[in-house]
């Protein structure tokens, strides 16, 4: 048979039995859109994550005071474990590495803050002016705070958008006295709205010179300290003048952690992707069932058509004429849905767009290859055993349609 | 052009065989015309079926055409049931989907024959059973008789040398039945070989030769 003739006959006989056709391709078509939903919904996830670390700035290196290890459990080890405090000391030394671009110690806490008599709880960042270049941020007024050394605890402070609305009454916030606790600082500047990001939401936070936040939350110790490499090939050097100033610092006991905004993304990268992965799995599974109801559609076809094969088998058909002819329609079906999900696929993932605009959702185009080759598989596949059963048939038996 | 010999075919039915055919010798000339008549259940259709090429038998040989079909591959025997057998049958057996004229087509599909050419035989052969004018009909368009005549065409259409015929008439009104039988006996006196299975004694008596079957065994073979 021309293989052209194959296409006509397959299609000529999927075309005469439309409700059998259609619940077929509907089967399929979801189970490919389902692919493409929850695929395009994991890479959705997996960009927003990198994109809100990408946001924290470029090359950065952050300190944590402690050893993020597992140590081991000897009678010794807990009086070797001293868990000595970051201090601004380890921050400014860390300065003396020629990879190092930008430091900025930072401490974070929540305190009350009040404007003339309006009180609200907020975010304390204590910082430096550095950290301004480090997070890349803007102001909407004003200026950031001084570029001044870490220890002058300038009375003066940077507020996030929301407070800038929120409290101040007149709209107008530099200039005016807020105060935190027992300390009165006047307010410099005004950051642009930022959103809410993976640290901390910084339209709700107060940002003050990190010696006044450390008085406020009565602590000598930082939360972290972010570094700026100079360069992305130099992040693994200053890493390690990081860690080997600091240990040094403390007398020799490596008790902090130094991470990498590289070495988070990726971990991120690869865990979301990992579940990506998973969710194309499981909607896989849906493109098996689609599978199997057109192994039992096709079989019901098959049994229904039992003169048709039988005549076939008369007029010469050889058993892998018939077998190709009902391979091709599971195979036609299984393309025809396949491209039907596609387009159904690409329809709910612009809806899910309007409904969520800060994701951004696409399908991998691995996943829509795969997703369209599983469903032609499957067909083929699932096609065979019906088709190997018309192919078996008797044509005595067929015609009398026994 | 055909020659059986000890031809048997056994079924098992339960625990019991079944001799369906028993030990058939035959020969039939070219171009004869053949009735093969008998109760039900005396072996006439498995002489059909195997004939047709859509059995074997169990025992004994068939030679067509000088050919020993017994011990053919599949794809052989389909090959020769597709260009020297032709099939017509009791229900028709037309595909409903299809026009008159994709119906005749069909054996010629099957055979991988180019569009063009396929199309001008089949009207021919529709021309020849005389429903050239009803080409783009379905089936359920076309009364019973009609439908034999297109069952008929899709028969000739690779121009075999033997046409197989299994109750032609069976579910056709007396005067579209005589009109069939009329076609198929013009191409009968035009060299082809006829093989029609019978209840109607009326359309029996009518073949040259008349084959009477009973439990299997070749009864009586009578010349008209």
């Amino acid at each position: 048979m021309r293989p052209m003739d194959i296409n006509l006959f397959a299609g000529g006989a999927l075309s005469r039995a439309p409700a059998r056709t259609f619940a077929m391709l509907l089967a399929t078509a979801i189970g490919v859109a389902a692919v493409l939903v929850l695929t395009s919904l994991g890479e959705a996830a997996r960009t927003f994550v990198t994109k809100e670390f990408r946001s924290l700035g470029t090359n950065l290196i952050i300190v944590l005071p402690g050893r993020s290890e597992t140590s081991g459990a000897g009678p010794g080890m807990a009086l070797a474990e001293t868990n000595r405090d970051l201090t601004l000391d380890d921050a400014r030394a860390t300065r003396r590495s020629p990879h190092v671009d930008l430091v900025a110690p930072v401490v974070v806490g929540a305190a009350a803050a009040n404007v003339s008599g309006r009180e609200r709880e907020v975010t304390i960042l204590g910082t430096t002016g550095e950290f301004k270049n480090i997070r890349k941020w803007r102001m909407a007024a004003g200026e950031f705070l001084p570029d001044v050394d870490m220890d002058r605890a300038a009375p003066v402070c940077v507020v996030g958008d929301t407070i800038a609305k929120e409290m101040f009454v007149t709209g107008q916030p530099i200039g005016e006295w807020l105060r935190i606790g027992d300390r009165r600082c006047r307010v410099t500047g005004v950051l642009e709205p930022q959103g809410t990001s993976i640290m901390l939401d910084v339209d709700e936070t107060v940002i003050v010179p990190v010696v006044s936040a450390q008085a406020i939350f009565d602590s000598p110790g930082l939360f972290r300290i972010i570094l700026q490499a100079v360069s992305r090939d130099r992040i693994d050097a200053a890493k390690q003048d990081v860690r080997r100033i600091i240990t040094a610092r403390h007398y020799g006991e490596e008790d902090i952690t130094v991470i990498t905004q590289d070495a988070v993304l990726s971990t991120f990268d690869g865990i979301l992707r990992t579940l990506t992965l998973a969710l194309a799995g499981i909607a896989g599974v849906s493109l098996i069932v689609a599978g199997v109801l057109i192994m039992n559609v096709m079989l019901v076809a098959v049994s229904q058509r039992t003169g048709e094969i039988g005549l076939l088998k008369a007029l010469g058909a050889t058993r892998q004429q018939v077998l190709v002819l009902f391979v091709t329609e599971a195979l036609f079906l299984a393309t025809l849905g396949g491209i039907v999900g596609i387009c159904l696929g690409y329809v709910l993932i612009a809806g899910m767009g309007l409904a969520y605009s800060e994701l951004s959702f696409t399908p991998p185009l691995w996943a829509t290859m795969g997703a369209m080759l599983t469903a032609m598989a499957c067909g083929v596949l699932f096609g065979i055993l019906p088709a190997r059963r018309a192919a078996a048939m008797d044509p005595i038996r067929a015609l009398q349609n026994r | 052009m055909i020659r059986l010999d000890a031809l048997c075919r056994n079924f098992q039915v339960g625990d019991q065989e079944v001799h369906a055919l028993d030990r058939v010798s035959l020969l039939i000339g070219r171009g004869e015309y053949v009735s093969i008549m008998g109760p039900s259940g005396s072996g006439k259709s498995t002489l059909l079926n195997i004939l047709g090429l859509m059995d074997r038998p169990t025992s004994g040989k068939y030679l067509l055409d000088e050919v020993d079909t017994s011990t053919m591959p599949e794809a052989e025997l389909a090959q020769t049931r597709q260009r020297q057998i032709g099939f017509i049958f009791q229900s028709f057996h037309l595909v409903s989907r299809l026009s008159a004229e994709e119906n005749v087509e069909l054996p010629m599909l099957l055979a991988g024959d180019a569009p063009a050419a396929r199309r001008a035989r089949s009207r021919a052969a529709l021309e020849r059973v005389g429903l050239g004018h009803r080409h783009d009909h379905r089936p359920n368009q076309l009364s019973g008789g009609e439908r034999q005549r297109v069952a008929i065409a899709r028969a000739i259409v690779m121009q075999p040398k033997l046409m197989l015929a299994d109750e032609p008439t069976g579910n056709l009104d007396s005067a579209s039945g005589q009109e069939i039988v009329a076609l198929i006996e013009e191409l009968n006196a035009q060299g082809l070989t006829l093989l029609v299975v019978t209840h109607d004694p009326a359309i029996g008596s009518r073949a040259g030769r008349t084959l009477r079957f009973r439990d299997g065994r070749l009864d009586q073979d009578q010349p008209a």
